[in-house]
C-alpha cells in the first residue's frame, strides 16, 4: 500500500496510531481480541511498551488495553 | 458473602423470580447490586473484582426478586473460570439487566447483542452516564432504544441516579429473539448502531488521563510503582502501630487488666478454669501475648494485634483497587512473573493474600489456564502470609529487631522467587499471555472506601474471633491433657534436628493449621533465640494453609492437586527452615 506502511504492535512507535489490519493468531486469540475491541479496521493508539518483551498498551476506544507481548506480535497496524 | 435465599414462588405480578445483572468487567455491577438490594459486597475499580456470584433480595411490585451480582464478562464465548460461572447461571435467570458502560458503548454493545440473541426479557442500564458528558459523548438515547428494541436506562450507581427508573422499567423488558450472527455481522450491526446513535467531540488529556499513561511507561512508571509501594507499606505500618500504641496497648493495659486481675482472684488465681478463662500470670501480672487464656490473650490477639492491622491494611489496598492502580501494577511486573509461570494480572490474587489467603486463592479464577491457578495458588499459600500472621511476625520478630523481620519476609520473597521459576519449568500445561482492560483512574467516594473497609474488618471478627476462641481452648484442653507432649517428643527429631525450635514448638505448627497468629503467639512464651523466631515464623508461613485456606484450596483445585500443593508447602517448608536454622 503507497504512504502507509504495515507493522505489528511491537514495532509501533509510542504515541503512534493507526488501523488494524490482521490478526495472525488461531481462533481463541481472534476471538479474545475482538472481545476488547481490538479488530480488524480498528483505529488504535500505542501508548507504551514495557521494556525486556513486556506488554504493549493500547488505546482502543475510550479503554486502555494491556497485550502480551507475544500477541503484541502478531497484531498488525497500517500506521499512518 | 450474603446469601438471601428466596422461595421458588415466582413474583405474582411479573412472574420474575431471578433478575440476573450482566455485563463487561468493571462496568458497575457489583455497584449497582448494593443499590438494588441493600447488601453490601465489594466492589473495586478493577476488572474481575467479582468471581463468584452473590445473591441478594428486591422489592418489585408487590413481592420480592432474588437479584444476582454475575462475575463480567465480555462475551458469551468464556475465555476464563470467572466468564465461565457467568454464562452458566444465565440458563436459570428470568430476566437480564445488561449493564453497559457508556464511555466505551462499541464494546460493550458486543455482550447486549449476544443477550438479545437469546430467549431472555432484557434491559439496559447505560452505566457511568455522568462520566459521558465530561468525556465529549454524546448519546442518543431513544434511537438506542428503538435500535436495540429493549429498555435503556441511563444510570449512576455510585450515586444512586436511574436506579429507581430502572427498576420501574422491568415490566417493560422485551427479548427481541435477534437471529444468531457471526463475530463479524454483530460487529457490523454495532457499527452502525453506534454511528448512528453516538457523537464524539475531541478533547484534550486530563491531568488524570496523563498519570494514567505515564503509570504503564517503563521509567515514570517503575518510579510511581516504587514510590506507591513504598507509601502503601508505610502507612500500613503507621496506622496500624498508631492504634495498637495509642488506643489498644492503653485500652487492655489500663483498663482490661485490673478487671482481668479481679476475676482472676475470683477464680482463685489458679486452676484448670483459671488456666482457660485468664490464663497463666507472670509474677502475678497479665502478660496477653503470653498467658494464653480466653479472655486474656483470646481477645488480645484478634483485637489488639491483629484487628489494627486488619483495618490499615485493607484501608490502602481498598484506595489503591478503587483508584484503578493495581492493574496498571500487573502490566509493570509481567515480563517479570512470566518466569513464575504467570502473568501480570496474577499479582492482584497476590497482593489480595496479603490481607488473607481465601479471597486471593478465589481470585486466581481470573486467570485463564489450570497451570496458572495452581502456581499462583500454590505461590500465595506458601510464600503470601496473611495479615494475621504478618500482624503476629511485626508483634513478636519485629521486637527483637527489624533486621530479623526483614529476614522473615526476605525468606519468603526468595521462596516465592525460586518456587515459581521451579513450578514454570515441571508444571505441565501452558500460561496464556496478558491481556486486560486497564480502568481509568478515579477519586474514589470516601463513603464507598470506608463501607469496603468496614465490609472486610467485620468479616474479620465474625470469622476469626471464634475460631481463635477456640484454638485457644483447644490448647489448653490439649495441654492439660498431655497431647502436646505427645507430638513433641514423636516430631522432636524434625523439630529439634532439623529446624532447631525446641520440641514443644511442634504444637505451634499443629494449632498454625486452625489460625496462624496464635500459632506464631504460641511460640512467645517458649524463649527462643531471636533465629529460632526468624526459623519459627517462617516454617509457620509456609508449611500448611489454615482450615479456611485449606477448605477453598481443595475447592478450587480439586483434591488431586490439592494435595500437591500441600507435598510442595511441607518439603519447601522443610528445605528451607533447614537451610535457615544452618545459617542463623
Amino acid at each position: 500500500m503507497p504512504d502507509s506502511k504495515q507493522v505489528n504492535l511491537v514495532r509501533m512507535q509510542a504515541g503512534q496510531s493507526g488501523k488494524v489490519v490482521e490478526i495472525q493468531g488461531g481462533h481463541g486469540m481472534v476471538n479474545r481480541l475482538s472481545a476488547l475491541g481490538i479488530r480488524p479496521g480498528k483505529r488504535i493508539t500505542k501508548v507504551s511498551a514495557m521494556l525486556m518483551r513486556g506488554p504493549v498498551t493500547i488505546q482502543v476506544d475510550r479503554a486502555q488495553v494491556a497485550v502480551g507481548f507475544g500477541m503484541a506480535s502478531r497484531i498488525i497496524v497500517e500506521v499512518g | 458473602m450474603a446469601c438471601h435465599r428466596l422461595g421458588n414462588k415466582k413474583n405474582r405480578q411479573s412472574g420474575i423470580k431471578k433478575v440476573l445483572l450482566v455485563g463487561n468487567p468493571n462496568v458497575g455491577k457489583s455497584v449497582l447490586f448494593s443499590r438494588l438490594t441493600g447488601v453490601k459486597v465489594i466492589a473495586s475499580n478493577y476488572p474481575g473484582t467479582t468471581v463468584s456470584y452473590t445473591h441478594g433480595a428486591m422489592k418489585l411490585g408487590e413481592g420480592e426478586v432474588e437479584v444476582i451480582d454475575v462475575p463480567g464478562t465480555y462475551t458469551l464465548e468464556p475465555t476464563c473460570e470467572a466468564e465461565q460461572i457467568a454464562l452458566d447461571m444465565l440458563g436459570d435467570g428470568d430476566l437480564v439487566i445488561n449493564v453497559v458502560n457508556a464511555t466505551n458503548l462499541e464494546r460493550n454493545l458486543y455482550l447486549t447483542l449476544q443477550l438479545l440473541e437469546r430467549d431472555i426479557p432484557v434491559i439496559v442500564a447505560l452505566n457511568m452516564w455522568d462520566d459521558t458528558r465530561h468525556r465529549g459523548i454524546d448519546i442518543d438515547l431513544a434511537k438506542l432504544e428503538e435500535l436495540l428494541r429493549v429498555p435503556v436506562i441511563p444510570t449512576v450507581a455510585v450515586t444512586g441516579q436511574g436506579i429507581k427508573e430502572l427498576v420501574q422499567s422491568i415490566p417493560r423488558a422485551a427479548s427481541p429473539r435477534l437471529p444468531a450472527q457471526s463475530h463479524d455481522e454483530r460487529w457490523a450491526v454495532i457499527g452502525k448502531i453506534t454511528d448512528s446513535v453516538q457523537r464524539i467531540s475531541h478533547r484534550h488529556h486530563t491531568w488524570a488521563e496523563h498519570l494514567e499513561d505515564a503509570s504503564v511507561q517503563p521509567l515514570t512508571g517503575g518510579l510511581i510503582a516504587m514510590v506507591v509501594l513504598a507509601a502503601a507499606f508505610g502507612v500500613v505500618r503507621f496506622i496500624g502501630e498508631s492504634l495498637i500504641n495509642y488506643v489498644l496497648d492503653p485500652f487492655f493495659n489500663g483498663v482490661w487488666a485490673p478487671v482481668l486481675l479481679r476475676l482472676s482472684s475470683l477464680l482463685g488465681g489458679s486452676g484448670f478454669l483459671h488456666e482457660i478463662i485468664v490464663g497463666r500470670l507472670t509474677n502475678g501480672e497479665i502478660n496477653f501475648v503470653e498467658s494464653f487464656g480466653l479472655l486474656s490473650s483470646g481477645l488480645y490477639v484478634p483485637l489488639a494485634m491483629v484487628l489494627p492491622y486488619i483495618i490499615s491494611f485493607y484501608l490502602v489496598l481498598g484506595l489503591l483497587e478503587d483508584v484503578g492502580y493495581l492493574p496498571r501494577l500487573g502490566v509493570l511486573v509481567d515480563t517479570v512473573m512470566h518466569r513464575l509461570g504467570l502473568h501480570g494480572y496474577a499479582i492482584i490474587p497476590g497482593l489480595l493474600g496479603f490481607g488473607c489467603n481465601v479471597p486471593a486463592v478465589l481470585a486466581t479464577r481470573i486467570l485463564e489456564s489450570r497451570r496458572e491457578r495452581f502456581i499462583a495458588a500454590t505461590l500465595i499459600s506458601i510464600a503470601v502470609p496473611c495479615a494475621a500472621l504478618q500482624a503476629m511476625i511485626f508483634g513478636l520478630v519485629g521486637a527483637r529487631g527489624g533486621q530479623y523481620v526483614a529476614m522473615v519476609y526476605g525468606t519468603l520473597f526468595v521462596v516465592w522467587v525460586v518456587l515459581g521459576f521451579i513450578l514454570n519449568h515441571t508444571v505441565r500445561g501452558f500460561s496464556p499471555e496478558l491481556l486486560i482492560e486497564i480502568p481509568p483512574y478515579r477519586l474514589p467516594p470516601w463513603r464507598a472506601v470506608l463501607q469496603k473497609l468496614w465490609l472486610r474488618s467485620y468479616g474479620f471478627l465474625r470469622e476469626a474471633v471464634p475460631i481463635i476462641l477456640i484454638a485457644i481452648l483447644a490448647i489448653n484442653i490439649l495441654y492439660f491433657w498431655g497431647v502436646f507432649e505427645v507430638i513433641a517428643n514423636f516430631t522432636a527429631p524434625v523439630v529439634t534436628g532439623l529446624l532447631g525450635l525446641p520440641k514443644e514448638a511442634v504444637t505451634a505448627l499443629v494449632i498454625g493449621f486452625l489460625r496462624k497468629d496464635v500459632a506464631l503467639g504460641m511460640l512467645a512464651p517458649l524463649g527462643l533465640t531471636s533465629g529460632q523466631l526468624v526459623v519459627g515464623s517462617v516454617v509457620l508461613a509456609m508449611f500448611f494453609p489454615c482450615v479456611a485456606t485449606f477448605v477453598v484450596l481443595i475447592r478450587e483445585l480439586g483434591v488431586v492437586n490439592m494435595l500437591k500443593a500441600a507435598g510442595i508447602m511441607i518439603s519447601v517448608a522443610l528445605v528451607t527452615g533447614g537451610l535457615l536454622n544452618l545459617v542463623l
